[in-house]
């Protein structure tokens, strides 16, 4: 049997006498005290500012920088006219292991899109921030880069984001007014049908 | 009569005003002091009208919480010992200032006023006794809880005491040997006289070694860090397992008067208390020559400023210690106590009445 021998070494004399080492002890603390007491004094009056005092960062006031991949919020992306670049193939809503996207397509008047979202939900209380739905869209119009961290709400219906929140990363739970022109099944109008395309007379069958 | 009364009480005032704001103080150096060391920020967040004071009013936040949350007694306890406790605690480490001298004399017409609220000729024996009451407030309040952690706690803080409180009267000796006094201001007047015309003859001169013992056994008497087992909040919570509200603060305070206690103790003994350098009643005395004639009250105001100085460094210490050192397990800090304090504390006791008979002046 194989046997390992732990040789734990002796206290030196000097070790263990407690002084000596209480005050190597204190000079590793006095060293950082005094050090960050000179640069807090010096960030006070603008000097040395490039050399941090504190390894603290001060949320929510500060942030903390976020890699470039970083998984935060949903965002649907928009075309120039501000319509979403969804075209509702519904690749998402399938590829989604947690099933908390819900996609109702219509039919997009602009015969080269094909289709358009009338609606389009995440339930942030669902997602598990894989980013499969931003691997798989074929349009670009799915993304996880709004930089949004502080997800808290008091109820599981504010989890729910729908059309206005994902287009807007600005916007929170909830929407006071909506500002979207093409045709959606609006939220803040109790699931009504609202808004059009513009210059066509093409209304959403539903 | 009522003259000398008055004064009293206003020199009571003064200390109690002193000691009591430093105590409070004590709150946020060791938040800001702590946060510094481990390359933190500390409190920063109780804006008053929008200013912050760099977070120095956390303490009057802490303040007004502890005194409106909710006073429990816990069921089954002892309720008078359980009230009693906190204020024992807090009782006698204010009593023991009472005794230390922090000026020199103040004439004022044909008035002397002694800068110390009671001019006791043992006050170093009256400042032990106090410091040893003090354990009387832990053991109640460990005992009256009904509490397994907090009696525990208390069994602890009893035997911690009265092991280090061996090894503290014992240094002392070595100092009342060679000042010839217990009074704590002829202990500090003593110390103004110089060795070989330059070396004010401070405590930590002539008595290095039962500095060292008094410092460290002062330590575990405060039952701050690296002696808290008392506490040992990681452990068991300590005597103060059920306390609420300011009960609880008054422990909070008491660990921070007795802090201030030992650091004044350790600037009479050891640090000539109130002495500046070669500032004798007349005037600065360098021993290079220079004479420097001063003001009786200029020179009292430099020995209270000296003494507040040097009593800070050494609260600025103590703090700085909490922090670097971590807590002694119960076997260690017993054999530290009987097996390397004690022993040393004797040899030093021995050494220095060798000394005192050989080389000593007059004696």
């Amino acid at each position: 049997m194989a046997v390992k021998v732990v040789r734990r070494p002796e206290l030196t004399f000097w070790e263990k006498l407690y002084l000596p080492q209480i005050f190597c002890g204190m000079k590793i603390t006095s060293r950082h005290f005094f050090k960050n007491l000179f640069l807090h004094i010096a960030h006070l009056f603008g000097r040395l500012q490039h050399i941090p005092a504190a390894a603290t960062i001060q949320y929510p006031e500060e942030l903390r920088p976020l890699m470039s991949r970083y998984r935060s919020r949903h965002r649907l992306t928009r075309r120039d006219d501000g319509s979403p670049r969804c075209v509702g193939c519904m690749l998402c809503e399938t590829v989604c292991p947690a099933r908390c996207i819900t996609i109702v397509p219509d039919e997009h008047p602009d015969p080269d899109v094909e289709k358009f979202p009338v609606r389009f939900d995440i339930d942030l209380g669902m997602c598990v921030y894989c980013g499969y739905c931003v691997e798989v869209c074929p349009e670009d119009a799915i993304r996880m880069d709004t930089g949004i961290l502080d997800l808290a709400a008091y109820s599981r219906e504010a989890m729910q984001l729908d059309i206005h929140e994902l287009l807007d990363p600005e916007l929170r739970k909830p929407v006071a007014a909506c500002d979207l022109e093409f045709p959606h099944q609006c939220s803040v109008h109790g699931g009504e049908m609202k808004g059009g395309w513009e210059g066509t007379a093409v209304t959403p069958s539903s | 009569m009522m003259v000398d009364l008055m004064i009293k009480l206003v020199l009571a005032g003064i200390v109690l005003f002193a000691v009591l704001n430093l105590a409070g103080f004590h709150t946020w150096v060791e938040r800001k002091q702590s946060a510094l060391i481990q390359d933190r920020i500390g409190a920063n967040r109780a804006p008053i009208l929008g200013f912050r004071a760099l977070g120095m009013f956390h303490g009057m936040a802490d303040v007004l919480k502890m005194f409106t949350k909710e006073d429990i007694v816990p069921k089954g306890a002892d309720r008078t010992l359980h009230m009693l406790a906190p204020f024992l605690s807090v009782f006698f480490a204010l009593v023991t200032f009472a005794a230390i001298p922090f000026g020199d004399r103040l004439v004022i017409g044909d008035r002397v006023i002694e800068l110390q609220v009671a001019k006791i000729d043992a006050a170093l024996l009256y400042i032990f006794a106090m410091l040893s009451l003090g354990v009387y407030g832990v053991i109640l309040a460990g005992f009256a809880s009904r509490n397994n952690y907090a009696i525990l706690g208390g069994l602890r803080a009893t035997a911690q005491m009265i092991s280090y409180e061996i090894a503290l009267g014992i240094a002392i000796i070595g100092v009342i040997m060679v000042y010839g006094t217990m009074d704590l201001s002829e202990i500090v007047r003593s110390q103004g006289q110089l060795i070989g015309g330059w070396l004010p003859r401070w405590g930590i001169v002539v008595q290095p070694v039962a500095f060292v013992i008094f410092v460290t056994a002062a330590l575990a008497e405060t039952k701050r860090l690296p002696f808290d087992l008392p506490e040992g909040e990681s452990e068991i919570i300590g005597y103060f397992v059920e306390y609420s509200g300011m009960k609880f603060g008054m422990f909070f305070l008491t660990d921070f008067l007795e802090t201030i206690v030992v650091a004044s103790l350790v600037t009479t003994l050891f640090f000539g208390g109130w002495q500046v350098p070669y500032l004798t009643p007349d005037g600065f005395h360098f021993p290079w020559g220079w004479e420097i004639p001063v003001a009786n009250w200029l020179y009292v105001l430099f020995g209270v400023a000296s003494f507040s100085i040097k009593g800070l460094i050494f609260c600025f210490l103590f703090m700085q210690l909490r922090w670097t050192v971590p807590r002694f397990r119960y076997d260690q800090l017993m054999s530290l106590g009987w097996k390397g304090l004690f022993p040393v504390a004797v040899l030093n006791v021995i050494v220095t009445a060798i000394v005192l008979v050989f080389f000593g002046e007059a004696s």
